[in-house]
């Protein structure tokens, strides 16, 4: 461990995932700073989803360490959390501002809240239209919107940019280099790394369950 | 926000998406009309003996209704993965159950609601005994059976046959609460013994189980 | 360990040996127990009914014990414990559901009373365990054993309230059948407590085994998971 707690955001030795004979993680070890932006590349198998999954104290690892945000009390780290996943984690039924409405709630946060994250991910907040009839790049933008609701100093992005179009995933990218900015950090997980190549801090390489590889810039890591 | 807010916000939030998905209610609906139905034709007593055995057959029918609605409880938040974001909040795990267990009892009693004055007019069913007892026995089993039924629904999540575990789960844990509600049913229509140790047993169950399940349901929804 | 498993081995074999003996004999053999007045030669069967119940009582409260320990300690072991004990309390259970028929149907010419609350206690309980083993296999969590002991919990909380609902409806319903309770001759009693020490200590037995067998089983499935650290390493 070299810096000091702080700085880091995630720390992570010896963490081993368990699925009866099958191991998702094997002792992974790796330590992240803060206010950067990771793109994590693998197979499928490799474990990322598992990490992301982790990380954000949705799954407990079978053996090892993880400390998120400087503490190992995942719970409590979730407060400053953010998730989003290839599925929408929204009611279909519900439009957009009511989704949100009843995430803030748990957050104990307004409604005002609501309408500026909508409108930071350039979504209409007086939308009508139930979230299941959005495109998938809309809905991945307002995915997005609740996993920014709480201001999460940490955001977990597994697989953002699947099946949205060039244009929106683009715009979602640039949107994601602004967050780093502003000193948030970002784990995505993500088959696309090209859409963050040149804003990406570190490319993260898994395979079959541990970190092989970490390097700055796309090409350097390429097999 | 608190606890209460977070359970009145979800039970909410469930209404109204029940209300714009209708299709479900109605199928439901539907459903609970056709047990009853069914149970005509298939016992068809005298007026004497329905009375003896009314209280059994309403329960199970009531059991069957329960268990189809039950199963629908979490489907909704597996959509979409949408249980992840409730997960990852700071909200507590409790007022999630408490809100889904009283939802499926409004929706339980609601059916029953439909059922019952069927059965009574198949049945030609009349109370000899204290009629209005079969309130709160409704009231009580009913819960007996969506409070459990919601916990058990929840550890199905964790299953492969989702759909038969939670009938295997539920129905030998309630052995002991559907002979009180039977039992009790069947003191009240045919008015020759008394249901009040039913309906204290019935009282029992409930709070015993009502507690568990409010101690237990956080370690159920995080064990992924 | 070893000597203490071959001596315990042992131990139960004579004392099934003995409790089968004292079981079958006659009042007239050396030993013998005396035949029930009104049931005759069929209530011996008593024996292993009365010593399966009781044992499947312990066996399903260690069960609940346990339960409890690795819901709070997260202790494996407990959780092994509780796997081995369910499993035979089934077994011994079903010795129970069966040997209750048998006995019933030559001396009160029924197969089933729905009144007998030693019997359907028993099947309730049997179909709780039951759905507990099915549970642990059906699990797609990797936090089984947490599910299962939550699981063990709720099977023990109905416990009670299994016997007193069936109790009180007994009394509702008197049934034809007699309880096979209240005074016993202190032979059939020293049978009875031979039996059900022999039964006792084959569950011992089989549950240090199973414990043993799985205990094993997860270690070798654990180190097939990690197996390809040597291949994935660069």
């Amino acid at each position: 461990m070299s810096d000091t707690p702080s700085q880091s955001a995630v720390v992570a030795s010896g963490l081993i995932k368990q699925y009866g004979r099958f191991a998702a993680l094997r002792e992974l070890n790796g330590e992240f700073e803060k206010g950067k932006l990771y793109v994590v590349l693998g197979d499928n198998g490799a474990g990322k989803t598992t990490l992301l999954r982790i990380i954000a104290g949705l799954s407990e690892p079978t053996r090892g360490n993880i400390s998120v945000l400087g503490t190992s009390e995942l719970k409590v780290a979730q407060a400053q959390i953010g998730y989003m996943a290839h599925a929408s984690l929204l009611y279909d039924d519900l439009n957009g501002m009511e989704n949100l409405r009843y995430f803030a709630g748990l957050y104990g946060i307004d409604s005002i809240r609501c309408r500026e994250v909508i409108s930071a991910v350039d979504l209409d907040p007086d939308l009508e239209r139930p979230v299941g009839q959005y495109s998938q790049g809309m809905r991945q933008r307002m995915s997005l919107a609740r996993a920014l609701l709480n201001d999460p100093s940490l955001l977990l992005l597994d697989e953002p940019f699947s099946n949205v179009d060039m244009r929106s995933a683009s715009e979602m990218a640039g949107l994601l280099a602004q967050l780093r900015d502003q000193g948030r950090t970002l784990f995505v997980v993500t088959h696309q790394p090209a859409l963050l190549e040149s804003s990406a801090d570190e490319f993260i390489w898994m395979e079959m369950g541990r970190i092989v590889n970490r390097t700055p810039t796309l090409r350097a890591g390429r097999p | 926000m608190s606890f209460l807010a977070i359970t009145r916000a979800t039970l909410g939030k469930d209404i109204r998406l029940e209300w714009r998905s209708k299709d479900a209610i109605n199928a439901m609906l539907f459903f609970a009309l056709l047990v009853v139905v069914i149970f005509s034709f298939a016992f068809d007593p005298t007026a004497e003996e329905s009375r003896r055995i009314a209280g059994g057959l309403i329960w199970v029918a009531f059991l069957f209704a329960a268990v189809v609605a039950l199963n629908q409880t979490w489907a909704r938040e597996l959509r979409n993965q949408v249980l992840d974001a409730y997960r990852v909040s700071p909200a507590p795990a409790n007022p999630l159950f408490l809100a889904k267990a009283i939802g499926n009892f409004i929706f339980v009693s609601v059916l029953e609601g439909l059922m019952t004055p069927l059965f009574i007019a198949f049945y030609k069913l009349r109370a000899l005994g204290p009629g209005w007892e079969l309130l709160p026995i409704a009231g009580l089993g009913t819960w007996a059976l969506v409070v459990n039924g919601t916990f058990f629904a929840a550890i199905s999540l964790r299953t492969r046959s989702r759909e038969i575990m939670l009938p295997l789960l539920l129905f030998p844990l309630s052995i002991p609460a559907l002979l009180g509600m039977v039992n009790a049913t069947t003191a009240i229509l045919t008015g020759e013994e008394s249901a009040r140790f039913w309906i204290a047993l019935l009282v029992a169950y409930d709070v015993v189980f009502t507690t568990a399940c409010l101690l237990l349901f956080d370690t159920v929804l995080e064990a992924e | 360990m070893k000597r203490g498993f071959t001596i315990l081995a042992i131990v139960t074999g004579l004392l099934l040996a003995f409790g089968f003996y004292k079981a079958l004999a006659p009042l007239s053999w050396p030993l013998g127990t005396p035949t029930e007045q009104t049931m005759g030669y069929v209530q011996r069967i008593f024996y292993y009914h009365v010593s399966s119940a009781w044992t499947a009582l312990v066996l399903f409260a260690i069960n609940f014990v346990s339960s409890i320990v690795f819901l709070v300690k997260r202790n494996e072991k407990a959780d092994i414990l509780a796997l081995a004990t369910a499993e035979l309390g089934v077994v011994f259970c079903a010795v129970v559901l069966v040997t209750g028929p048998i006995w019933a149907r030559p001396v009160w010419g029924i197969w089933w009373d729905p009144a007998d609350i030693r019997l359907n206690s028993t099947l309730a309980l049997w179909l709780i365990y039951v759905s507990y083993l099915v549970l642990r296999r059906f699990s797609t969590s990797s936090k089984t054993p947490v599910i299962a002991a939550v699981w063990a919990i709720f099977g023990a909380l109905d416990v009670p309230f299994v016997f007193f609902s069936i109790w009180f409806f007994r009394t509702q319903h008197p049934s034809p059948v007699i309880a096979q309770g209240g005074y016993l001759d202190p032979r059939m009693w020293i049978t009875v407590l031979i039996n059900w020490a022999a039964f006792l200590s084959l569950a011992w037995l089989v549950t240090w085994t199973r414990y043993r067998l799985e205990f094993a089983q997860r270690k070798v499935h654990e180190a097939e998971a990690l197996e390809s650290l040597r291949e994935g390493s660069q």
